[in-house]
């Protein structure tokens, strides 16, 4: 068994036109920043991209928005983008806004093998035009859900902090967020990693995702991080 | 009337010792800095952690490790990491006792509209109908009225809704308002405000006959 590969150009090398991927991270926080810049300079197009966020104008997956490589965005929050904004308000570019906890189910529902999920989030709101809304006595109440599909992603893109070769891998602070669901929800599934170790070396308990659901992994390089709001305090 | 920090100082007094809590961004953002002595809360941040500590040092800032408002801060002893269906896992089981959300419009039933201006702004819900679809208790914290001067406590919410009737209590510069069968009814005024001006900037059903006590910050 081989999922070591070479890098990002070699991971991405079969994404096509017109593929579906799922993109992990929250912000710019454990984004596969490697993966993006070689889906840059590959520009493959017409891209259904699903992630929380966007990036910003010059980051992140803010850089596929420039090039036009993306046809659509799934996301639950796409503030913080002037370039995103502007393909969205002249209809250059599709976009679905769905609840970020409903995001986060219909990754993990792929990767759990089921088709949908019940959520109450956006009951009674335009998220829940033209879905299944089914009352459930449920926690000692009746409530109504609607009916959330699975996503069904070509490839899923994701960061790690430590892997291994046979595709464990560990993730790190809020840098885990989508990363781990997303793991599990690709059809093909491709990891980025900070620090990559022989088999063998990380400790079987402390492994988020398991191997099984990662295709490739590569040890990836000069991650920027960028953080987007720097908050600090003063010491007293 | 109140200042923004008086606001969050007024709702971080309905913390209750062992509370777990998910404040927004924005004024509920503040409600951390005013933790009442002896009260132990763990504030949850829907990207993934419980435990959330303060901004860190200067230097200190780790890119992995941010808030739901993408700002870097720090992990308190005995935090917790985890992914983001776990996140709104406990969310939607009510495991949160408290969220305090910003808002842009409060209906007398409870309505909220917190996500989007049609045709101005496409920022998205993130998280917040998530939240106010299970949380159990839930405290907006608000301006009363908007830039133009007009109400944001209606009738009808006129904006797009983030939930339906989910709000129990409305605290802004001018007063504390429980939602109840009634609409608003006022509970605590604010220092220098009369029942007249919050009457005028009040659109919805408002109820001033209960007990209204000083609203302090």
């Amino acid at each position: 068994m081989n999922k070591v590969v070479i890098n990002a150009e070699a991971a991405v090398s079969d994404i096509f036109d017109g593929a579906v991927l799922m993109l992990g991270g929250f912000g710019l926080c454990g984004i596969p920043e490697n993966c993006i810049s070689a889906l840059v300079k590959k520009n493959v197009r017409n891209l259904t991209c699903i992630s929380n966020n966007a990036g910003v104008d010059d980051f992140g997956i803010g850089l596929m928005l420039k090039q036009k490589q993306v046809k659509k965005m799934i996301s639950s929050y796409v503030g913080e983008n002037a370039e995103f904004e502007r393909q969205l308000l002249s209809g250059e570019l599709e976009v679905e806004l769905i609840p970020q906890g409903t995001l986060a189910t219909r990754c993990m529902a792929a990767g759990y093998g089921m088709p949908a999920v019940f959520t109450p989030a956006g009951v009674g709101t335009e998220v829940a035009e033209g879905k299944e809304i089914r009352a459930f006595n449920f926690n000692g109440e009746t409530k109504e859900y609607l009916m959330e599909y699975a996503f069904e992603a070509d490839f899923a893109i994701v960061k790690a902090w430590k892997g291994d070769t046979l595709g464990n891998l560990i993730y790190k602070d809020t840098a885990r967020n989508f990363n781990p669901l997303m793991a599990m929800a690709g059809k093909v599934t491709i990891a980025e990693v900070e620090i990559l170790v022989p088999a063998g070396e990380l400790d079987p308990n402390y492994i988020h995702t398991p191997g099984i659901y990662v295709h490739r992994i590569f040890c990836g390089e000069n991650y920027e991080k960028r953080i987007e709001q720097r908050t600090v305090r003063k010491a007293v | 009337m109140l200042n923004k920090n008086q606001i969050a100082k007024r709702i971080a007094k309905e913390l209750k010792d062992g509370y777990y809590v998910n404040l927004g961004i924005g004024i509920p953002t503040l409600v951390a800095n005013y933790i009442p002595e002896g009260v132990s809360v763990v504030l949850q941040s829907e990207n993934g952690l419980l435990g959330m500590g303060p901004f860190p040092l200067e230097g200190e800032e780790d890119p992995d490790l941010i808030n739901a408002g993408k700002q870097t801060i720090t992990m308190l002893p005995g935090s917790s990491i985890f992914d983001s269906a776990m996140s709104f896992g406990m969310i939607r089981a009510g495991k949160v006792d408290l969220t305090v959300l910003g808002a842009m419009e409060v209906s007398d039933n409870g309505d909220i509209a917190n996500w989007k201006i049609p045709g101005k702004m496409v920022k998205g819900m993130g998280g917040a109908m998530d939240l106010v679809a299970s949380a159990k208790n839930i405290i907006v914290a608000m301006q009363h009225t908007n830039k133009a001067g007009e109400s944001k406590l209606l009738k009808k919410c006129t904006l797009p809704i983030t939930g339906v009737r989910c709000v129990k209590k409305v605290v802004t510069e001018l007063g504390v308002f429980d939602i109840t069968e009634r609409g608003f009814e006022l509970r605590e005024l604010a220092p220098g405000v009369t029942i007249e001006e919050v009457k005028a900037k009040t659109e919805g059903r408002l109820f001033t006959d209960g007990d209204i006590l000083e609203m302090q910050g």
